[in-house]
């Protein structure tokens, strides 16, 4: 009498693929991730409704200024709606955002959307290839240092991308400002002149500083990751049992290593893309760039709180978009969770 | 204790870890005696703006006319204060918060972890420009906006660190014999994520102190006229051609203390990982 | 088909050492002969160098090892002589290696079908031929449903899959030798069996010869034609399977043999005591000098020489002579007391059910452990019995049904426990590596212990430490080590004294020797067996390992599928089961030791097993006036 309690039952006939996808427990845990990024967004845009519109100082005198008088005073406040209960401005704030109407600019008046928008994509022209270009660049040495581990090549590599991982994004920009740009070579321009309106891609060399700035400030995690992922699978029984098989190294790494570096080398590069959209703010100030995070800058001083909370509500967005993305692939690349034990 | 002093001492030992040490050191050194050996008051006008340097400014005139050099010398130990009293503040909360959400589990910790994960979801530079904005810029807001950056993320680490320590049957025993959880938590689990606790604050310190030098740096954070190395970095950069020092010394003095403070820390980290506490087996050994 | 008397593999004077200490070995002197078709056998405990040996074979030595000197040549060809790329060429076409845990040598990214192409794709093979071939290599490894395992991930096969896959990878390509690494470990009885079968069938069609590494002496007996025994990195004796195992020439060999358990029981376990010696401190002289209890003085000066029995068999040693045969020791096996009517037992339970979430895992168990005996739990991995000892522990909460100690009922909330039932229901877990505190000594968390249950004093604790670490026969000195100091087997037994230490009047145990080496759970099974005669203390050993139960148990449960299949007196269940599940339980464990037993015909052990009768009530044991007393080993 068989007592193995591990027998599997013989596994059910092959389905046809669509059948099983349907039926695929991954799309749950995506749909649950997309769930809970969109309850975060609500909770975030009403903190920051809150923490902006609702409880602070006084937003009318604070636009009115030097022509601030107790009657204009009031009357701005009557007309911007700020006696209304909280949760019903948020409401109609949120009714509004959700339609792409984030209201006018308490500084210009010009409808937030409109201007904002060019902004963000220029932000995120940026933020791509800063991107890609991180993301070749770190997996590619992170593979090399992990291939010629404690060798010279790696140490010398490793030792770079530590210090420059810690290094505040401004720093960099400003030491890369000042060599490249205006002591050591004169290559690139320091500051970027382009209006708002004109894609930054139309004067690449403007694209440049700012682009090398998030390169350099995120390279370090991305290959610092491969490398340690990579020698873990490089140390691991299976590529011990592949090298037994007799495969030949450049079989061992891009058909075995690799394909189990994929999940947690792309939650590093989310880390990373997310990273950069609060890293954005500061290099666009540096560089003078015309995308969001200058705006942004532009707006606290100006204490411009819809567009304020209308370019926080678009980073949040963002952020959260990269972290589903992210979350879905690594899950597809997992074959433990894709297909779990029948 | 008897932890930290070993990694400490372990940390030392590596090239990497002595740099480390060495640099945030000096860093340390001229932000707090800096201030007793400055040559002029940092807000005194001393030379023409943007004056080359000279034997009376050493590095030369700021914008103002201030000598760069003083300036340079009184502008880091504030920094570096808030940037440990924030950093201290924010990895404590999230320790606790780590702890207590991995040892009961359920709802608490999903509780605990989704507001963690919406406090994530806004760029922590964002969040302290928007607090900033709407408070303006006290200084107890700086520490509180960093703490508030970093608790989330140190909680996240030590909850998984947390996790794994409550499964060992260690602490199933000690609960098994009812020993009251809060009891648990400090004397079983507590001294267990000590070493993770210490490397993260290690680490964290360098992003601090990015964070308050970049909030100075637009004009966010400390206010001036008082020097701070990142207000520096931004009001002298309309003059870089004619006389770059302002930018070039506070921005490598910062490059410096984080580097040094990130390899530092990162020796630590690896002295930790290869822990003669944690080693697993004595006999059943490498070659069998 | 090559001729059978071929030789098919050679090693001469083979040495690995450190790569960074040239002075230190790992395995040592190693000469090695093998025919087609013939299987040798590997054996030794942790630390023994065998796996390094296997590896060799194929040329490959771990990370910080070199291959010192020696030859290894197989039909011929000197595999440390090749270039890396023939070496390439020659692993898994002329010597493949079947890994020990192939749910972790298997890519875990990567489908079955395309790790097992890999291997002839590589070597050029037309798509044609590897479809047939596959076909082929699955059906003889014994899994069907093949279309299944070709597109499936590891993970989503059992263990038992798994190793055929990994034999189906190694048989591949036909290799000339084939070296096994400990394949069957972490499997249960049945599926061992049938994947031993499996590669005896495969060596004797296609004429390979296999190292067989392992351990465990059944097994070997079982399938091995020559035997070489290793110790701290060198052969000790070596020799056809069945003469070395009947009637061994190394006091090595033999104390291996007297640690095995055996099932029924005729036979004591005796521990080795000491533990095998680092690399560092392999000194000159026998290596085996220090706990060897036939040393003469030769011994820790010289390095023995070689022996030759016979022109096949030989051993190294000083003695040259065969060696005396172990008294063994008088057994006596746990013999259920006639009681007093009306006598409490220690636990019972009641109609207990658990479930995790919707999944019932326990259906309607009810048992009873009377005060002062030692009831054994034994079922396969799934049965159940893990989840029951959590819930008497309280560690699981999800069961209905009434659990009593000493007639009181017990919550389900470890909280709601009164406190002194807490004190006298301890416990010991699996896992000696997880079980103390990395952070305190073991001083401090006996103290933790003390403190909690406020057993004495702050001026007598000095002196109940010190009596703990006598009770789990550890020195002194061990209360200021902290765990990573201290071995398996210690760790173990400081668990055991931090449960003595709260008086407990029921100790459960949950396979507490399954993480440990074979002669160092005798000794652990020992100390417990003699704890709970002496401090006539009720136990609960949940174990797996049937043959350990009857060693310590004088009630044995059998639990399948969350049920109990069979209860008993330990004697009547394993002389007369009734049930068919048990007893295929009892053949498949015993079957794999019986022809070692047979080789080992006790005739200076009683076999008359005495009847003691053990009158706990009135803790007289002048009833039959045997005092036996149980091996006790010094440290281990």
């Amino acid at each position: 009498m068989s007592t193995s309690t591990h027998a599997i039952a013989p596994a059910r006939v092959t389905r046809r693929p669509a059948l099983r996808l349907r039926r695929a427990p991954i799309l749950r845990l995506i749909l649950e991730r997309v769930a809970w990024g969109t309850l975060t967004l609500l909770i975030v845009s009403f903190l920051v409704f809150m923490a902006t519109s609702v409880l602070p100082g006084n937003v009318a005198t604070s636009v009115l200024g030097n022509l601030a008088t107790p009657e204009s005073v009031t009357s701005l406040e009557e007309q911007l709606g700020l006696n209304d209960p909280a949760l019903e401005r948020y409401w109609q704030w949120l009714t509004s955002a959700v339609q792409g109407e984030f209201g006018s600019s308490l500084a210009n008046g010009a409808s937030v959307t409109t201007f904002v928008v060019p902004r963000i994509i220029n932000s995120l022209v940026l933020v791509t290839l800063a991107g890609i270009v991180s993301s070749l660049l770190g997996v590619g040495l992170g593979l090399m240092c992990a291939v010629y581990r404690n060798r010279p090549f790696d140490r010398v590599i490793s030792g770079v991308v530590l210090g420059l991982a810690s290094m505040p994004a401004f720093v960099v920009g400003v030491l890369l400002v000042v060599v490249f740009s205006t002591t050591v070579f004169h290559w690139f321009p320091a500051i970027s002149t382009i209006p708002p309106e004109i894609s930054p891609l139309s004067d690449p060399t403007k694209l440049v500083l700012p682009v090398l700035t998030l390169v350099v400030v995120t390279v370090p995690y991305i290959t610092r990751m491969l490398r340690a992922v990579a020698i873990e699978a490089l140390e691991s029984d299976y590529a011990e049992m592949a090298v037994l098989k007799g495969v030949s190294t450049r079989r061992l790494l891009f058909s075995h290593v690799l394909p189990n570096t994929v999940a947690p080398i792309v939650q590093v590069i989310g880390v990373c893309l997310s990273f950069m959209a609060g890293g954005v703010v500061i290099v666009e100030a540096l560089f003078n760039f015309p995308g969001a995070g200058s705006r942004l800058v532009e707006a606290v001083s100006a204490r411009d709180i819809p567009v304020i909370q209308a370019i926080t509500v678009a980073m949040t967005v963002f952020y959260i978009f990269i972290n589903v993305a992210t979350d879905a692939i690594a899950l597809v690349a997992t074959p433990r969770v894709r297909f779990p034990q029948s | 204790m008897v932890e930290l002093a070993r990694i400490t001492k372990s940390a030392c030992r590596t090239p990497q870890g002595l740099v480390g040490l060495v640099l945030v050191t000096f860093v340390t050194i001229v932000a707090f005696g800096g201030p007793f050996v400055a040559p002029h008051s940092a807000t005194e006008f001393v030379t023409a703006p943007f004056a080359q340097p000279s034997g009376d400014a050493l590095l030369g005139g700021d914008v103002l006319g201030r000598d760069v050099f003083s300036r340079l010398l009184e502008g880091g130990w504030l920094l570096l204060i808030l940037s440990l009293v924030g950093t201290l503040l924010g990895v404590a909360a999230g320790t606790v918060l780590g702890i207590v959400a991995a040892y009961f589990r359920g709802f608490g910790d999903t509780l605990v972890m989704r507001s963690v994960d919406v406090i994530m979801a806004v760029p922590e530079l964002v969040l302290a420009l928007v607090l900033l904005s709407v408070l303006g810029p006290e200084l107890w807001l700086i520490v509180f906006a960093i703490a508030l950056s970093h608790a989330p993320r140190t909680a996240r680490v030590i909850r998984a660190t947390s996790l794994d320590i409550c499964e060992r049957d260690f602490v199933k025993a000690r609960r098994a014999t009812g020993v009251h959880p809060i009891r648990i938590m400090l004397s079983d689990i507590g001294p267990n994520v000590s070493t993770p606790v210490l490397v993260e604050f290690g680490l964290r310190i360098p992003w601090s102190i990015a964070l308050i030098a970049g909030l100075s740096f637009l004009g966010f954070g400390l206010q001036p006229p008082d020097p701070n190395w990142g207000a520096m970095i931004n009001e002298n950069r309309i003059a870089l051609i004619e006389n770059p020092w302002p930018v070039i010394v506070p921005a490598f003095v910062l490059a410096l203390l984080t580097v040094g403070a990130n390899l530092f820390a990162d020796a630590m980290g690896s002295a930790a990982k290869n822990p003669t506490m944690e080693k697993e087996t004595v006999d059943k050994g490498a070659a069998s | 088909m090559t001729d059978i008397h071929s030789v098919r593999l050679r090693v001469e004077g083979l040495s690995v050492g450190l790569a960074d200490a040239q002075t230190s070995y790992v395995i040592k002197d190693i000469d090695l002969e093998l025919h087609a078709g013939q299987v040798l056998a590997l054996v030794g405990e942790s630390g023994s160098g065998k796996s390094t040996l296997g590896l060799a074979l194929l040329g490959y030595a771990r990370g910080g090892l070199d291959v010192r000197q020696g030859t290894v040549r197989i039909d011929g060809q000197q595999m440390l002589a090749l270039s890396a790329s023939e070496l390439r060429a020659a692993r898994g076409a002329v010597v493949a290696y079947v890994p020990q845990d192939p749910g972790t040598a298997l890519n875990p990214a990567r489908r079955i079908g395309r790790q097992l192409r890999e291997i002839m794709e590589m070597r050029g093979w037309t798509r044609e031929r590897v479809n047939q071939r596959l076909q082929q290599l699955l059906t003889e490894v014994g899994l069907d449903n093949i279309e299944h395992v070709l597109t499936a991930f590891p993970h989503q096969l059992s263990g038992g899959q798994q190793q055929r896959v990994a034999l189906a990878m190694s048989f591949a390509c036909r290799p000339q030798l084939i070296v096994l690494d400990e394949p069957t470990t972490g499997l249960d009885v049945a599926t061992q069996q049938r994947i031993l079968e499996t590669i005896d069938h495969l060596c004797e069609t296609y004429g390979v010869a296999a190292v067989y590494i392992s351990h465990d002496l059944a097994v070997v007996e079982q399938i091995a034609d020559q035997v070489a025994v290793m110790y701290a990195g060198e052969i000790v004796e070596y020799g056809p399977t069945r003469e070395v195992l009947a009637a061994p020439r190394h006091p090595y060999t033999q104390a291996l043999l007297r640690a095995q358990p055996s099932p029924d029981g005729s036979r004591t376990m005796a521990g080795i005591p000491g533990l095998p010696p680092r690399i560092e401190d392999r000194h000159i002289g026998c290596v085996f000098t220090p706990r060897c209890h036939l040393a003469i003085s030769e011994c820790a000066s010289e390095r023995p020489p070689v022996i030759e029995v016979t022109p096949e068999r030989d051993y190294r040693c000083w003695i040259d002579e065969p060696l005396p045969r172990p008294v063994e020791e008088v057994r006596r096996t746990r013999h259920v007391s006639a009681r007093a009517e009306g006598e409490r037992p220690a636990l019972e339970v009641k109609n207990l059910n658990a479930s995790y979430g919707d999944k019932a895992v326990l259906n309607d168990l009810a048992f009873r452990v009377p005060a002062g005996e030692c009831v054994a739990i034994v079922g396969e991995s799934g049965s159940g019995k893990s989840t029951l000892s959590r819930c008497l522990v309280g560690l699981h909460e999800n069961w209905s049904g009434a659990i009593e100690f000493e007639g009181i009922g017990l919550s389900h909330q470890i909280r709601q426990r009164p406190r002194e039932v807490l004190k006298r229901m301890q416990f010991v877990f699996q896992n000696p590596y997880a079980s103390l505190n990395p952070r305190l000594t073991i001083a401090a968390t006996l103290t933790q212990q003390v403190r909690h249950f406020s057993i004495c004093s702050p001026a007598e604790l000095p002196s109940v430490l010190v009596q703990s670490m006598h009770n789990a026969r550890l020195a002194e000195e061990t209360l200021r080590k902290y765990p990573h100091e201290l071995s398996g087997g210690e760790r173990q037994r400081v668990a055991v004294a931090r449960a003595l230490v709260a008086e407990p009047s029921v100790l459960i145990c949950d396979e507490v020797t399954s993480a440990l080496d074979v002669s160092v759970q005798a000794s652990i099974v020992s100390l417990l067996a003699e704890l709970q005669r002496e401090r006539a203390m009720s136990m609960v050993f949940v174990t797996h390992n049937l043959a350990l139960v009857r060693t310590i148990a004088h009630r044995v449960i059998v639990m399948a599928n969350g049920r109990i299949v069979e209860q008993g007196d330990t004697t009547s269940v394993f002389e007369s089961p009734q049930e068919d599940y048990t007893r295929s339980l009892l053949e498949m464990t015993m079957s794999a030791s019986a022809d070692l037993l047979a080789l080992h015909p006790s005739t200076d052990c009683n076999h008359a097993l005495e009847f003691e009768t053990d009158r706990i009530s009135n803790l007289n044991s002048s009833a039959s006036g045997m005092e036996e007393p149980w091996p006790t080993s010094t440290s281990f």
